[in-house]
């Protein structure tokens, strides 16, 4: 397949809001289940291992007319939990065998609330990470709490989870992450030939795919893209940060490209990329789990930085190792983390003297011209700046 | 998030209202809270170092073992917006690049530094020596600290508490708050105050807070009798003020908790119903229950429109947000580490939402109460998000009538009287018709919602 097909086919099941691939996966093999998982981030290496599927939950986009899920939120709560209810309240989230909701921010939290009350038959877990990074305090919390979940899944599966299945899952992930770190570092070696709006599908893809299938997806798409030749322009090469729960439109990633940037990284699948690098298979899988999570994992704003100098740190290594010239903060209206996390960050990269230019969006945002018009601009400034 | 609680008269107001009838408990804690600021004031020129916390997972008598003088952003917001001074806080704050979107607690704590050191009384308020972030129930503290912490250069120490997502407190999490005290904050406290930590002086301060939370509970639980002798949420933010903030685990704290429950033993023998700030209650017409914060901007004009009505709350879910006393925990002087980590994990926000459910369900039941009222905070997530499942949910389990208000903690732009009193005029209503059909546990009227979105 050609570059354009593979990502015709990840459009495909980005669109499908009623989870066909997963149906399909499930139809496959009797017997099969199914867990959901929604952002930012969780190990799906137990999933695996107890032979389920994790299937990522991202809201509902700009497709999903949102009628029954508004009915429960005020007007100053985000979209995504309104998104996703109505996905549940709609039946597409049949498919599902149980959903994770991991330690984001109160609205996420206080879903897993909401999720047990209204989907009384499904497997419902809050799945908290640590905030203190101490193997022998947070990470022993979290390997208990990864023993829960394991346990759970078991169950459910009506098999025990063994190490074995653990390890061999953790490599299956290890395989996955491997091949989307070459992806994005593709990207930003040569962004036009993989621009994000076709990366961001691919990554969406394995919200639905089994990883070992997404695995090589990727990979096609990456051989694909070096194939094609594609027309070099002279955009600014921008950081894109604070997208890692509720979703930009698909519409606002090209608007963005469009207007003049080529993003060369970004936290949109924040899970894919979560663990920086590989997880050892040998050794007791849970506590090498935690050792990656509590040492080798991403920054983001759900997570506490123990130190002032912490604050800023992951984003001025993007840029460098990236070769930004400047950030783009795009975070969901009314997301606390990215928003209260943002005058931070932005203070860190002032004293950097990098450029940056900060808005907002809904997964349903309609209107691109004010952020075209506004990411072009600080295109062309980035552009003056490096001329002068 | 949302908490808190000292509240002391204004001073600053261009109108001031009539001066509201004070009690001997009410003028206890006045001079307590007023004590307090001037510790803070005078912080620095006495060699004492100075911790801020948040409320809920406040961990008062850990700090009094280091010496701490004690300050709680959240009650200084409140204070501020009791004051009137809370808007142009919350404005400089967006003007220094904070999104509209977010805590306006936060942004009027932001807001209060960037006009200078000075607390809401109008004396100094020093840089903390040490944030201890006690990160309870509420998401928004965490990004808080942090903020404050880049601004000001402050140490700060994480205290992670566990959120009860399956509506337990398992010994995985219990352990962890507990070598987290043990490992983590106990020796931070230590270095920055130089006072070495000593486990008897903690059971000391543990047992005179399990002597209050007796009082307070007794207190709290008052408003079963009918007529009601209290407020229980309005009336209530005064009663949980000296334990929810500086003075759990102090003597003076005890002695204003025993005066407390003799005023109301009083009214109760003399059939009284609460204070308001106009004086003696109109008379119990309705009984209800509330879920979520109060405004404080506008609190005595919000107060008003309920005992206008006749209207009394006999209990509501914030007057646990610095911990839940009623079902029986007690600080328990024998394990205190472990019985640190119970408290915390065991305060309001920090439920899981059946476990508040139920809560609701059983305040309805206990209380007698008419009905459910909802105050939407639009800065608290940790209470808002949701709370219109927790309306249809009680509507639906218990029978009884339950409405929804918007408002907001410190946001003078979020209150506005005129909805407030029309939706609550129209809720009113409905526990009438309610009444006269005879009311049970069947699926009740329509609830009281905003129209739209």
């Amino acid at each position: 397949m050609n570059a354009k097909e593979i990502v015709a086919r990840c459009e495909r099941l980005f669109e499908d809001l009623r989870f066909g691939a997963v149906k399909d996966w499930k139809a496959a093999v009797p017997g099969r289940k199914a867990i959901g998982y929604m952002p930012i981030y969780v190990p799906r290496e137990i999933i695996h291992a107890a032979g389920m599927l994790p299937v990522g939950i991202f809201g509902g986009g700009d497709q999903l007319e949102v009628i029954q899920g508004d009915a429960y939120y005020q007007s100053y709560i985000c979209r995504i939990p309104r998104s996703t209810l109505e996905l549940g309240l709609t039946g597409r989230l049949d498919v599902l065998d149980g959903m994770l909701f991991p330690s984001i921010c109160d609205v996420i939290r206080n879903l897993s609330g909401m999720w047990q009350i209204m989907f009384k038959d499904k497997y419902v877990k809050y799945f908290d990470v640590p905030q203190n990074y101490d193997d022998a305090i947070g990470g022993e919390f979290y390997v208990h709490e990864m023993q829960q979940l394991r346990a759970d899944l078991g169950k459910l599966a009506g098999r025990e989870v063994t190490d074995d299945a653990l390890r061999a899952s953790i490599a299956v992930y290890n395989e996955n992450r491997k091949a989307v770190r070459e992806l994005y570092a593709y990207r930003a070696a040569e962004p036009w030939q993989a621009p994000t709006s076709e990366l961001y599908l691919v990554l969406r893809a394995g919200c639905v795919l089994p990883p070992e299938e997404h695995t090589a997806l990727v990979r096609a798409y990456l051989a694909a893209a070096r194939a094609e030749e594609r027309p070099r322009r002279d955009n600014a090469r921008v950081v894109l940060t604070g997208s890692f729960c509720e979703q930009p439109p698909l519409s606002l990633i090209k608007s963005i490209e469009m207007s003049g940037c080529y993003v060369v990284d970004d936290d949109f699948q924040l899970i894919q990329s979560w663990l920086l690098d590989d997880v050892p298979v040998t050794g007791e899988p849970l506590e090498e789990l935690s050792k990656a999570f509590l040492h080798r994992s991403a920054a983001t704003s759900s997570k506490y930085d123990e130190k002032k100098e912490d604050k800023g740190k992951f984003l001025l290594k993007q840029i460098k190792e990236r070769g930004a010239e400047g950030v783009v903060f795009a975070a969901a209206s009314f997301c606390d983390p990215a928003l209260l996390e943002r005058p931070m960050l932005q203070e860190v990269l002032a004293k950097h003297k990098v450029p940056y230019t900060a808005f907002k969006y809904a997964e349903n945002t309609g209107q691109m011209a004010p952020i075209r018009e506004q990411a072009g601009t600080f295109a062309d400034s980035i552009k003056l700046w490096s001329a002068a | 998030m949302s908490t808190p609680i000292q509240i002391v008269p204004g001073t600053s107001s261009p109108k001031k209202p009539p001066q509201a009838k004070k009690e001997d408990a009410m003028l206890l804690q006045k001079e307590l809270i007023n004590r307090n600021y001037h510790e803070l004031a005078t912080a620095h020129e006495t060699n004492r170092k100075v911790s801020a916390t948040f409320v809920p997972g406040n961990l008062n008598e850990l700090l009094m073992c280091f010496d701490f003088a004690r300050s709680l952003p959240e009650t200084n917001a409140l204070q501020n917006g009791m004051r009137k001074k809370s808007g142009k806080m919350i404005m400089d704050a967006e003007r220094d690049g904070h999104s509209e979107d977010v805590c306006t607690y936060v942004k009027a704590d932001l807001g209060m530094m960037l006009q200078g050191p000075v607390g809401p009384t109008g004396e100094p308020l020093p840089t903390p020596d040490v944030l201890l972030l006690s990160y309870t129930g509420c998401f928004t503290f965490m990004k808080w600290f942090e903020l404050i912490r880049q601004k000001y250069d402050c140490e700060t120490v994480m205290l992670h508490v566990p959120y009860q997502g399956d509506g337990k407190i398992s010994p995985n999490m219990r352990d962890y708050v507990v070598k987290q005290l043990k490992e983590k904050v106990i020796p931070t406290l230590e270095r920055v105050s130089g006072v070495k930590f000593d486990i008897d002086r903690l059971r000391q301060y543990m047992r005179e807070s399990a002597k209050a939370e007796e009082d307070l509970v007794w207190t709290l639980q008052s408003a079963k009798h009918k007529p009601s002798p209290i407020d229980g949420y309005f009336g209530a933010v005064y009663y949980i003020g000296p334990i929810f903030t500086a003075f759990r685990g102090m003597p003076e704290a005890t002695e204003y908790y025993r005066v407390l429950r003799g005023e109301i033993e009083q009214r109760m023998r003399e059939g009284k119903g609460p204070v308001t700030p106009d004086g003696e209650h109109p008379g119990e017409k309705y009984r209800l229950v509330v879920e979520g914060p109060p405004n404080w901007t506008s609190f005595r004009e919000f107060w008003k429109m309920f005992y206008d009505e006749g209207a009394v709350v006999v209990a509501s879910t914030y007057a646990k947000v610095g911990g839940v006393y009623d079902f029986g925990f007690r600080h328990d002087p024998e394990h205190p580490l472990e019985s640190l980590a119970e408290y915390c994990l065991g305060c309001y926000t920090n439920l899981n939402f059946p476990q508040r459910i139920d809560m609701i369900c059983r305040y309805l039941d206990e209380y007698q109460a008419d009905g459910l009222l909802i105050n939407s905070i639009k800065s608290c997530n940790s209470f808002s998000a949701g709370q219109l499942l927790i309306l249809r949910e009680v509507e639906r389990r218990t029978g009884k009538p339950a409405a929804f208000i918007e408002s907001d903690l410190v946001d003078p732009r979020y209150f506005s009287a005129a909805n407030i009193k029309n939706r609550l005029e129209s809720y009113f209503q409905m526990v009438r018709q309610k009444r006269g059909a005879g009311g049970g546990a069947r699926p009740g009227l329509p609830p009281v919602v905003p129209a739209a979105h």
